[in-house]
């Protein structure tokens, strides 16, 4: 089978182009580094079918970073490749093309970007640069899928080209190049484009980073409650409530299938966060109480993200993350950690060296809870207003500051400097934006539900089989003198290396004061990820490193319940 | 006047001259854009020799200071 690789520079959209081009769903976001594994595909072509690559994108070929040096490697395998490139960008782009043509490989080019380039007033003239590339060159529009059809139908046209030039003279004749192919219209600056400045000087962008994350939160909180009470709420208490009570009935309490299906009745009623039945709280924890804040942060952020904030809050925020032994782009594995620590840990990808991931991932998957756990633990500590949520925020993010210096001594090594492209801002595409929600909702029903209802049976047939009780006997010294938490509480911490929202919602039914809760809640963030995380940890880590790194969690978490007892 | 590009200021626009460093680096500079000849124009400085940002060509770069005082720029003046 044909393999065709889609090569380019980060952000040009090649990851737009492959899901075009194959139907496969792909994130897409605007910032660099955002394919960071390689994604496979099935393409017709004509009547044969073929093998599409999205190859992480590279701004050279050759040995500078591991990303390049991937790319390189993967440059051997492919057939054909097509060289997408911005259109706004020619001249940075065209350095890696000219690189591609003088590897031997067919080419043909994706001039991506088309109808942005045209908004800035850059006019481009097609027949003299496929003229003087030697290889077919098609404009595209690559979300609007404009010029696709033309991308494919060439493709068999894709042939080696070959621009021989000295090393020392690269920069000249792509410059020479760009001058015979392009014009460039002045024009007026954009809105979009005053405020990307604004968002980038201190004076003005530290404001405004702070304005942004109030309104993302009260954003994300608005959508999220609003969610709840007026939709999910009924939809449980007024369609689904008559089901399982008219089923309660029917299996009689205190019954094995009754225990696991409905589980306890909470003054002769069925409760929704305390019974811990399959069909009760194993449906309304991930549905009604989770899925809500999901849909809502993956809104916000997917906004955030396709409109190009990230990297300049990276760099706003770098000075001090590197006063602390990080680097300002780890602000993106942190905040997509707060979804789902899962993609949090990929997302560490973006940073230049083993260690600097190592010690992001670390850090995210210990202090930054994730939001299925956040939605559980708002419902639980929210009644309490303040009181309640702000010693679990403030000791998070302490924590996070004073593990982030132990890590600088711990695991000591250079903090690569910043040297990042910053993208424009884009106007969201809004179609690109809900299909990027939608598969990540979709992704945490198929992948999340199933769990939760694995903790709530293992939950039940923990308790039948008397584990729970036996283990809370004998961890009963330190839960009860260390962190002052009943011995019940060690159901919760057990579930808690499965399912973090179910683990949260276990502590409901225990009557525990505010103190008792929020010190079982930043017990259960940073104690240990859940298994689905550590997991990833361990493929990206390995056994040796993760090992070490479950010691420091346990003897972290212990430590800082231990002092929370003796503070608050 | 030659100053590097951490010297600048906000604002102001330069040709560069020259990319001090290792082979390794001043290939990911002209990568970028950053290459002998290109025009830039400085966007932003953070304080505390924070991270620096400059547009060259249509693209805007971030870099963190010590990289950016090792590319020279020429400067009217």
């Amino acid at each position: 089978m044909k393999r065709i690789l889609l090569m380019g520079n980060p952000n040009v959209g090649k990851s737009v182009v492959f899901s075009r081009l194959t139907g496969v769903d792909v994130i897409v976001s605007n910032y660099p580094g955002t394919t960071v594994e390689f994604i496979k595909g099935r393409m017709k072509l004509g009547d044969e079918a073929a093998e599409l690559i999205d190859v992480p994108g590279t701004y050279t070929l050759g040995p500078t970073t591991s990303a390049e040096q991937v790319a390189t490697d993967m440059m051997a395998e492919g057939d054909v490749i097509i060289n997408v490139v911005d259109a706004t960008n020619l001249e940075r782009n065209l350095n890696l093309t000219l690189q591609l043509l003088n590897a031997g490989k067919p080419v043909i080019v994706a001039l991506n970007m088309w109808d942005s380039a045209q908004h800035k007033g850059i006019q481009i003239d097609l027949v003299k640069l496929e003229k003087r590339l030697g290889v077919p060159v098609v404009a595209t529009v690559a979300p609007s899928g404009e010029g696709i059809s033309q991308l494919v139908a060439r493709l068999d046209e894709a042939t080696t080209g070959s621009i021989p030039f000295d090393e020392e003279q690269r920069w000249s004749v792509l410059g020479g190049i760009v001058e015979e192919v392009q014009t460039v219209t002045r024009r007026h600056h954009t809105f979009l484009e005053r405020l990307a400045d604004l968002s980038l000087k201190p004076e003005t962008g530290i404001p405004l980073a702070i304005v942004a994350g109030l309104v993302a939160f009260a954003l994300i909180r608005l959508i999220g409650e609003g969610l709840i009470g007026l939709v999910f709420d009924p939809l449980f208490d007024h369609l689904w409530l008559p089901v399982v009570s008219g089923l309660s009935a029917i299996l009689q309490p205190g019954t094995f299938w009754h225990e696991l299906l409905i589980g306890r009745l909470i003054d002769a009623q069925i409760d929704w966060v305390e019974s811990m039945g399959l069909l009760t709280t194993g449906l309304y924890v991930p549905l009604a109480m989770v899925l809500p804040y999901i849909f809502a942060f993956y809104l916000v952020l997917g906004l955030v993200e396709d409109i190009g904030y990230l990297p300049r809050l990276g760099v706003l925020v770098d000075t001090i993350m590197h006063r602390l032994g990080m680097h300002g782009l780890s602000v993106i594995p942190m905040l997509l950690g707060l979804g789902c620590n899962i993609p949090g840990v990929l997302a560490t990808r973006i940073l230049e060296t083993r260690r600097q991931r190592f010690r992001a991932a670390l850090l995210m998957s210990i202090c930054v809870p994730c939001m299925a756990q956040l939605a559980v633990i708002v419902a639980l500590l929210g009644p309490y207003g303040v009181r309640g949520l702000a010693p679990l925020f403030v000791m998070l993010a302490v924590l996070w500051a004073v593990l982030s210096l132990g890590f600088k001594y711990l695991l000591p090594g250079e903090t690569p400097e910043m040297f990042t492209e910053i993208p424009p801002y884009r106007t969201p595409y809004l179609p690109a934006v809900a299909q990027k929600l939608w598969m990540r909702v979709r992704q945490f029903i198929r992948e999340a539900v199933p769990f939760v209802l694995l903790g709530v049976g293992l939950v039940n047939i923990l308790y039948v089989l008397n584990v729970i009780q036996v283990l809370g006997r004998w961890l009963e010294p330190v839960l009860t003198s260390v962190l002052g938490l009943p011995p019940e509480a060690v159901g919760a911490l057990l579930i808690g290396f499965l399912r973090k929202d179910v683990a949260v919602g276990m502590l409901a039914p225990l009557g525990l004061s505010v103190k008792q809760l929020i010190i079982a809640c930043v017990m259960l963030t940073i104690y240990f990820p859940c298994v689905a995380t550590f997991a990833v940890l361990l493929r990206e880590f390995g056994l040796r490193r993760m090992a070490k790194a479950a010691l420091l969690m346990t003897v972290v978490a212990l430590g800082v319940g231990g002092l929370l007892n003796l503070i608050l | 006047m030659i100053v590097s590009l951490a010297e600048m200021a906000p604002g102001q626009t330069g040709m560069v001259v020259s990319l001090e460093g290792g082979h390794g680096r001043m290939r990911r500079l002209a990568a970028m854009g950053l290459h002998r000849g290109a025009a830039v124009t400085k966007t932003s400085t953070q304080p505390f020799r924070g991270p620096i940002s400059v547009q060259v060509g249509n693209t805007e770069v971030a870099m963190g200071f010590g990289l950016a005082r090792r590319v020279m720029v020429e400067v009217p003046g």
